[in-house]
């Protein structure tokens, strides 16, 4: 295991330890920060025999001499624990508490009070333990930027108790976790081109949490469910842009190329779900995945599966885009007629949320349906509204190809 | 969602201005800086020079000719920008509404554009 792996690996467990020791969460992450940036450095040339002592009184030294700079009051706690705790445990003392602490920790981060962005950002320095430089790299913003960000997310979480949610809270704080996870998972997911070496792998840091997050929660089916659905979207990663940047649509990719033993595991595990527990968005998002992942090609793609499963998912979840995409499998089995009758039905709300993946969708269909100057529209509008070059461009050059093949 | 914030408006508008009032429009502007700066929105910006100082470039034929003057022949011109990372384009909006150059002249609030790219 790389030095890196083994201090991402701890860093979570340290944080956690010191935060339940101490509380003052704020100023034991800074003080794990300085740790592991520490580590980094003096670890090259050997590891210590036990890695997370030493992580353990490296950060409890950081945090009392912060302790210490703060408030009177913060003064006399810190000689309290200076004088009762400061003695690290054994590193090998392997506390059954510890994976629990782990999650706890992905409930704070992850808390109501903060915004998406924040929960993102905190998520991946508290637990993933990236640096704030490579979390500020990860978004194309300035260190100071999101320094900023993550230290104000810190402030607010002032007084949020290091415990596990309650009954009736936990299902809802759990879908927050699980939501971040998925954040994370798409940010390098969609990710098609730029400065891809300076870009930790947000994609398989994402799988690593939420790895971590089925290993203490096996029974929970949307847990398995998101990262099913992770490993079944990963495993196509290679197949969906070209060299340069150009999107490929799922039905022109290379089959061959993409991860037969992500897909194998993520079948697996939404398998086994769907029949273990409860049903959930995650799972059923999986299964259509899975649909998918097991068609020899485009051709042999189930549709009428897939629609069945969208229908499903508009029960237990409805969302404009699982309207958008069964729509589009309902072409698929009954003609583009009826998906784009399907697309007249949407409300005013759904079209506002779609934006301009519904006028690509209706290019798409139109398309299929043979009205070449329509879909031109579509496609032109589509490429108008969205904020992504690389989806400019694919639907530019749909737009291009149509006013080719049927001249105006 | 990143948004660049374009800053319109005409210098000498402001030349023209009690020296009383231009500084109470650089204390507003500091004061929004200092904001941004603080929620952890503001990714960049810079003012630009008096556009007398700009030159436009365009290329004919493979011949570069350069002329004195923005390429918009207009009172009003850019005088500056701001890149801010906002949830949703209404606070981008807001932060545009509180900028002074918004009371005498305007803002322009555009979208930029992102290298990711979600399944087609």
């Amino acid at each position: 295991m790389s030095v890196e792996d083994l201090l991402r690996r701890e860093a979570p467990q340290v944080l956690s330890a010191l935060t339940r020791r101490y509380g003052h969460f704020d100023l034991c992450e800074d003080a794990v920060q300085e740790a592991l940036l520490a580590a980094a450095t003096q670890w090259r040339s050997s590891v210590p025999d036990s890695p997370r002592g030493w992580l353990l009184t490296v950060a409890s030294r950081r945090l009392t001499d912060r302790l210490r700079a703060e408030s009177a009051r913060l003064r006399r706690e810190a000689a309290v624990a200076s004088t009762d705790s400061l003695v690290a445990p054994p590193a090998d003392e392997e506390r059954p508490a510890d994976h629990d602490d782990t999650l706890t920790l992905l409930f704070l981060c992850c808390h109501p009070t903060l915004s998406a962005p924040s929960q993102v950002a905190l998520t991946l320095r508290a637990v993933g333990g990236l640096t704030t430089a490579e979390i500020a790299r990860a978004f194309f913003v300035p260190e100071a930027t999101m320094a900023q960000r993550i230290s104000r997310a810190k402030q607010r979480l002032r007084g949020a108790g290091f415990t596990v949610p309650p009954g009736t809270e936990w299902a809802p704080r759990l879908g927050a976790v699980l939501h971040v996870l998925y954040l994370i998972f798409n940010e390098g997911y969609t990710t098609t081109s730029g400065p891809a070496l300076h870009r930790p792998d947000l994609t398989r840091e994402a799988i690593r949490l939420a790895r971590g997050v089925h290993r203490m929660l096996p029974d929970d089916g949307e847990v398995a469910g998101l990262l099913a659905l992770m490993l079944l979207n990963d495993a196509r990663r290679a197949a969906r842009v070209r060299p340069g940047g150009t999107l490929i649509p799922l039905e022109e990719q290379d089959r061959a190329s993409w991860d037969r033993e992500a897909i194998a595991e993520g079948v697996a595990l939404v398998s086994s779900a769907l029949t273990a527990a409860p049903l959930g968005p995650y799972q059923v998002q999986a299964a259509i995945a899975a649909v998918h992942a097991e068609a020899p090609t485009a051709q042999d793609t189930d549709w009428p599966q897939i629609v069945k499963l969208y229908e499903v998912l508009l029960r237990i979840a409805p969302n404009p885009m699982a309207a958008l995409s069964h729509a589009v499998a309902v072409a698929m089995v009954d003609g583009p007629q009826a998906g784009l009758e399907l697309l007249d039905r949407l409300d005013d709300a759904s079209r506002a949320a779609l934006g301009h993946r519904l006028d690509a969708v209706r290019g798409h269909l139109l398309d299929l349906a043979g009205d070449a100057a329509a879909a031109r529209g579509a496609y032109l509008a589509a490429a108008r509204g969205t904020t992504s070059v690389p989806e400019q461009r694919y639907l530019q050059a749909r737009a291009t190809r149509i006013a080719q093949e049927f001249p105006p | 969602m990143k948004y660049l914030l374009l800053i319109y408006n005409n210098p000498a508008t402001y030349e023209a201005m009690p020296e009383g009032e231009r500084n109470a429009l650089f204390a507003d502007v500091d004061r929004i800086m200092d904001e941004l700066k603080n929620s952890g929105e503001f990714v960049g910006g810079q003012g630009l020079a008096d556009p007398s100082q700009s030159k436009t470039v365009r290329v004919r034929d493979g011949v570069p000719a350069v002329t004195d003057g923005p390429y918009v022949e207009a009172k009003e011109q850019m005088g500056g920008y701001l890149i801010v990372d906002c949830d949703t384009v209404e606070r981008a909006v807001e932060i545009a509404a509180s900028w002074p150059d918004a009371k005498y002249f305007a803002m322009e609030v555009r979208p930029i554009m992102g290298t990711a790219g979600a399944d087609v």
